[in-house]
């Protein structure tokens, strides 16, 4: 049989590669199994139990018998100032991603389009900094930053020595301060990939037919980066809601957020169902969020005159 | 419809020199090709008149007004790029109207002539498209399209046609003519492709190392190339070289070659160049009447090619030529066999610069 196998390649090689190749779903299917595998049990499994506590009065790990409830979801009718504190984790992480991008956009562009070889190898790697850097290291040195009398107000006094203090820690800005520093690369890094791929003869076309720099921003530039900067977008807005270091350490007393809140329901309170229950009511207002948007976005762009 | 003049444009990059001092015009509503080899500057050129580049030192006019500090924007240029350059977030028509609406032409009249142009190019009912949806030779139909629509005082294409296969590149080589001579547009069109310059322009400019070597009606920069490098880059050259003697060149086996154009003074070394169809096989080595080139050779290969025929011959001095025949009788001179060459002074070409 072994001998059968062996000659006949030689003798009809098309009738033998059909014979030893593998189905096509066969490879891709191998080639998928573990990062599946791995999500299924390291996020999905997980996340399942967390759906299943959020309806339970508490954990089954307790004494206490268990019992099915809604309760957790009435939370931000019962608790009123949930609201308010959803709100503030809302308008925080606007203005994270809108600075992001922003700032990312404008970053990239500079990366993509004025620099070239060793000069842009070495700036995307700078850019990529603050993710070398552990997370707490880099909010609690923005502390010392931010502080009265921190390294901002004594740049200032070098300059004028009889102003008052410039330091905003604990505040909301500051909190959006740490959260841009920490998610800016994102950006950066999405944005640049939609921008590096733009054809410098597409730049040329734009302003042989008169086009000027503004033009060729909003018009040409910024549409062919949009799906760069949607995903840096979700990339940022995402885990920036569900941030709890920053808000905690450069907040101070403004610092309650939702995820704060949720953090605490874990850590602190130790009941994880309400924690359970607000995460998943965030994931629903956020997949509302995108979803409004990316109907705006399909629209705005496929009507563009 | 305007025209174009360079005045002593040059340009260096680091320590290389780009372009030499180049002097020249462009007549209002020509075609003029720039040839040449990569790295001859002929792109250098076109993206000067465009404004992408600044020259060094010299002026570019264009309608007579000097440009040379006018941004791109403000120049009123219609490129057309070998990538196509389309925007590929938008549809044709958004495309066609990208420059119109750079000029405040909008809504309806804007419409009528995005409409007119891509009928222009052959390509109507295709406004609503995205370039994605259309093949390489219709992409750059469009591009074509958006760079005429706005009534450029130029029209300047840098090798437009390369990308393309060669069946579609004759195609659009047709169309390419055909909207020039309708639009009447002052062009400037970049190639390396020698047919498709003769083909296509009024004029065709060859550029060697940063200076045009010679300029002038396809056919006179074919007949009467003024140097070796013209003579080799446009299409397949003998040469011959020698001595003067009596305003004759004299082959180093004594054989005399009579030219149309006058020779340098006697005793000088110079060429001569002929072209491979100019030159005919005298294989009955008959006397001639005198009046014609005369040069015995031994043919070394033939290449059957059908209709036409090549042979690779040594001539009585062992300069290797080359010579096109039309097989008309169907008789093939056999290899190895020793024949004599017969072709017209006229057809024998001083090189200016005798090597």
């Amino acid at each position: 049989m072994p001998a059968d196998t062996l000659a006949r390649p030689a003798a009809s090689p098309p009738g033998a590669a059909a014979g030893h190749r593998l189905p096509s779903w066969f490879s891709t299917a191998a080639l998928l199994l573990p990062t599946y595998g791995w999500l299924l049990i390291a996020i999905f499994l997980p996340l399942c139990t967390m759906l299943a506590f959020s309806f339970m009065n508490a954990t089954p790990m307790g004494r206490a018998p268990v019992v099915f409830t809604l309760k957790h979801y009435k939370a931000f009718v019962t608790q009123p100032y949930l609201v308010g504190i959803a709100w503030d984790s809302l308008v925080i992480g606007f203005w994270t991603t809108f600075l992001c991008a922003v700032l990312g956009f404008f970053a990239a562009l500079a990366l993509a389009r004025a620099t070239a070889g060793r000069a842009r190898e070495t700036l995307l790697i700078l850019i990529l900094l603050p993710f070398w850097t552990n997370g707490l290291v880099r909010v609690f040195s923005w502390t010392m930053v931010l502080r009265e009398g921190g390294f901002l107000d004594v740049l200032l006094h070098s300059v004028w020595p009889g102003a008052g203090s410039i330091g905003f820690l604990y505040t909301r800005p500051a909190i959006v301060l740490g959260l841009v520093h920490g998610y800016l690369p994102y950006m950066i890094l999405t944005c640049y990939i939609a921008l590096v791929t733009i054809d410098d003869a597409i730049i040329e076309a734009a302003q042989s037919l008169g086009a000027r720099w503004w033009t060729i921003l909003t018009r040409v530039l910024l549409p062919m980066a949009l799906p760069g900067l949607t995903t840096g977008a979700i990339l940022t807005f995402v885990p920036v809601i569900g941030s709890f270091m920053e808000p905690r350490i450069l907040g101070g007393r403004v610092g309650v957020t939702m995820g704060t809140v949720i953090e605490d329901q874990f850590t602190q309170a130790f009941n994880w169902p309400l924690g359970a229950a607000l995460s998943f009511t965030m994931l629903a207002v956020i997949l509302a969020i995108f979803a409004t948007f990316s109907g705006v976005l399909r629209r705005s762009t496929g009507g563009m005159a | 419809m305007t025209n174009v003049d360079i005045t002593s444009v040059a340009k260096t990059y680091g320590q290389t020199p780009v372009l030499a001092d180049i002097t020249t015009h462009f007549a209002e509503g020509s075609f003029t090709s720039l040839l040449g080899p990569s790295g001859s500057g002929k792109t250098t050129l076109l993206r000067i008149v465009a404004g992408f580049i600044t020259p060094d030192s010299g002026k570019v006019a264009i309608g007579g007004a000097d440009v040379t500090d006018t941004p791109v924007y403000a120049r009123n240029i219609g490129m057309v790029f070998q990538s196509y350059a389309l925007f590929p977030h938008m549809t044709v028509a958004q495309n066609v109207a990208f420059g119109l609406a750079r000029r405040g032409i909008r809504g309806a009249e804007a419409r009528k002539l995005v409409d007119r142009a891509l009928e222009m190019v052959r390509l109507p009912g295709f406004g609503e498209r995205r370039p994605k949806q259309l093949s390489g030779g219709q992409q750059q139909r469009v591009a074509l399209a958006r760079a005429v629509v706005i009534q450029p005082s130029v029209l300047l294409l840098d090798e437009p046609l390369s990308a393309l296969d060669r069946r579609l590149r004759q195609e659009m080589q047709v169309e390419l003519k055909r909207i020039q001579r309708e639009t009447g547009l002052t062009t400037i069109f970049v190639t390396h492709d020698q047919e498709e310059a003769l083909a296509l322009s009024d004029k065709v400019a060859i550029l060697d190392r940063g200076r045009i070597v010679q300029m002038g009606p396809p056919a006179e920069v074919y007949e009467q190339p003024k140097t070796r490098f013209a003579a080799e880059f446009l299409g397949d050259t003998n040469f011959l070289k020698g001595t003067v003697v009596d305003g004759a060149l004299r082959l180093s086996d004594g054989t005399l070659i009579r030219t149309g154009a006058p020779l340098p003074a006697t005793g000088a070394a110079a060429m001569v160049a002929v072209r491979p169809e100019k030159m005919r096989i005298d294989a009955a080595g008959k006397a001639g009447d005198g009046a014609e080139n005369r040069l015995s050779a031994r043919i070394d290969h033939v290449i059957y090619a059908g209709p036409a025929l090549t042979y690779a011959l040594t001539a009585s001095d062992s300069t290797a030529l080359k010579i096109f025949a039309q097989n008309s009788t169907g008789a093939i001179h056999a290899e190895g066999s020793d024949v004599s060459l017969v072709w017209q002074p006229a057809h024998t070409i001083p090189m200016e610069d005798a090597a």
